[in-house]
């Protein structure tokens, strides 16, 4: 069983973003990137799968500019046998992320695409979705296990409440949320050994999608500060300020 | 135009994100829902709604899908809360009709414009979509949810078309409590690594009990297995706005503050002056928990 995995390029998790002076975006240039981290756990999951024996692949693909081959050597360090750039300069929206990555999967013909449920900086959390719809394949989102045989993932998904469990005929796409597993780091060796997996590149044209974007950005700014308050010296003046002056109890 | 809304029903009541979402779709004009299975009666009942479609089709996102593809033909947007099941069935609506969704929407500036959150909540983001069915999920805590209504819409039976796909339902686990939904909560008292071990998270439940609170946790005291994953507050767990947030032995890491910061009053208590959660509350006390939160309880009386 083959495993497609998508990766993203992202603007670091600890990276303090900040918004343009012209309001059309946030600064990324001279900004540390990484890899996506619910992709992170979604590799993860996915050489788990091999490691155990039941997956035989695992393809690591991005979609972005050639910047883009350090995030996939860094997949390849981690476990993917080979990756592949979707290579474009155009920012893309999900929905057009979604419509190349089906075009891999035709290429390719994985029997699971294991895959962030949302990359954080856009938080759009769609991908996979407009993906499984695209394809016509079952989709479990927000997955915290996973486990496949006899051709199926049984897989636990994270919903408000709780939990449920799905069972989805394969192939089919899910999406892995934060707590699925602990992703490892890449040792030395395997970052060394990464440099000679194949990496092959695919200039996004060449898949013959409509990528153009469907939304425009008005503006981008500054979420409301909220102030900091006052610091009270007791539990009694806190039941006061709570009672009297917020009028919140 | 007119909007349609993917309602969820609970216990034979519509949801309040659900309800949230109904107020959101009024600023586009009339608003129809979708009911799947149980709940036709009180969803006919809201405020603001024109038609209930009732529909028996499994509730699962392939289903439910294909059967909002089948009727969105005739809406100029279809809309959802920002919950699990919102944000699991509408980007694949999206993706069936060929848009691009816009979710976690916080304000609509007009019937193509929408602002949200992006990078946790750092930055927020104005969108302009150019499709002709706008597909959106909205965050509950940023419209005020319309009432359940005393109203009479007219009930209507639709069924979609097969989904095409295999997927067994195998089980759920719910959490039991008697305490409010988080999302829909008054106040809601969360709790953070500073509470040690999960035995010291349960001095929350006096506190939350005696407020009608819901019961919320950082990311941290999750991971450290003091409380359980549905009950995360944060970028990747549930975003509430209550009246009152009591965030207690909790640092106040960005991702968490993006779960919180539009609640009216927060308040913390924290033994770190410096933790990063006083920069956002609006009372703050700096000590011990295990000796204020007492303390805080008995003065509530």
């Amino acid at each position: 069983m083959k495993v497609l995995v998508p990766i993203k390029r992202v603007v670091d998790y600890n990276v303090k973003v900040r918004v343009k002076a012209d309001h059309s975006g946030v600064e990324t240039s001279g900004v540390k990137m990484s890899m996506n981290p619910f992709d992170e756990i979604a590799l993860e999951e996915a050489v788990r799968l091999r490691e155990r024996g039941q997956a035989t692949e695992v393809v690591a693909v991005s979609i972005g500019n050639a910047d883009c081959q350090s995030v996939l050597r860094t997949a390849m360090a981690v476990g993917a046998d080979r990756a592949i750039l979707v290579q474009t300069d155009e920012a893309l929206e999900p929905l057009a992320v979604a419509k190349l990555l089906a075009a891999m999967v035709a290429r390719e013909e994985p029997s699971l695409v294991m895959m962030g449920k949302q990359a954080i900086d856009d938080d759009m959390n769609a991908t996979g979705q407009i993906l499984a719809a695209k394809l016509g394949w079952p989709q479990a989102a927000f997955a915290s296990v996973v486990e496949v045989s006899d051709g199926r993932a049984r897989v636990t998904r994270e919903i408000d409440g709780g939990h449920e469990t799905l069972s989805v005929a394969l192939p089919a796409v899910v999406t892995a949320d934060l707590r699925l597993n602990e992703p490892r780091y890449a040792s030395m060796p395997n970052i060394m050994k990464a440099r000679k997996k194949p990496l092959a590149t695919v200039p996004a044209d060449e898949l013959g999608v409509d990528t153009a974007p469907r939304l425009s950005v008005v503006e981008v700014v500054e979420p409301p500060v909220r102030k900091a308050g006052v610091v009270v010296g007791s539990a009694a003046e806190l039941v006061s300020k709570l009672r009297n002056e917020a009028k919140v109890v | 135009m007119t909007a349609l809304v993917l309602l969820e029903i609970e216990q034979g009541a519509v949801r309040q994100a659900s309800r949230s979402a109904v107020a959101a779709a009024r600023a586009f004009g009339d608003v129809d829902v979708l009911v799947i299975g149980e709940g036709a009666e009180a969803a006919s009942r809201l405020d603001g709604v024109a038609r209930v479609l009732k529909a028996d089709c499994a509730t699962q996102a392939e289903a439910v899908a294909a059967l909002l593809a089948q009727l969105a033909t005739g809406y100029s947007h279809v809309v959802g809360g920002a919950t699990s099941f919102g944000k699991n069935v509408l980007p694949r609506l999206a993706g069936l009709l060929d848009v691009q969704p816009i979710t976690e929407v916080i304000a609509i500036v007009d019937a193509d414009t929408f602002q949200r959150p992006i990078y946790a909540g750092n930055a927020l983001a104005t969108v302009r979509s150019r499709d002709a069915i706008k597909v959106l999920t909205v965050r509950a805590a940023n419209f005020d949810p319309v009432a359940e209504g005393t109203g009479a819409a007219s009930v209507e039976g639709v069924s979609g078309p097969d989904a095409g796909v295999d997927v067994r339902f195998e089980g759920m686990e719910l959490s039991q409590s008697e305490r409010p939904e988080l999302e829909a909560a008054r106040v809601v008292v969360s709790g953070g690594r500073g509470l040690r071990d999960a035995e010291h998270f349960k001095l929350l439940e006096p506190l939350a009990d005696r407020l009608g609170a819901a019961i919320g946790a950082s990311r941290a005291a999750v991971d450290s297995g003091f409380a359980p994953n549905e009950m995360q507050v944060g970028q990747t767990g549930k975003i509430v706005a209550p009246e009152l947030y009591i965030a207690i032995g909790l640092s106040g890491a960005i991702q968490h503050l993006a779960g919180m910061k539009d609640s009216r009053v927060i308040v913390a208590i924290n033994k770190d002056p410096d933790a990063p959660i006083f920069q956002v509350a609006d009372y703050g006390i700096v000590g011990d928990l295990f000796e204020i939160v007492p303390q805080f309880q008995s003065e509530l009386g």
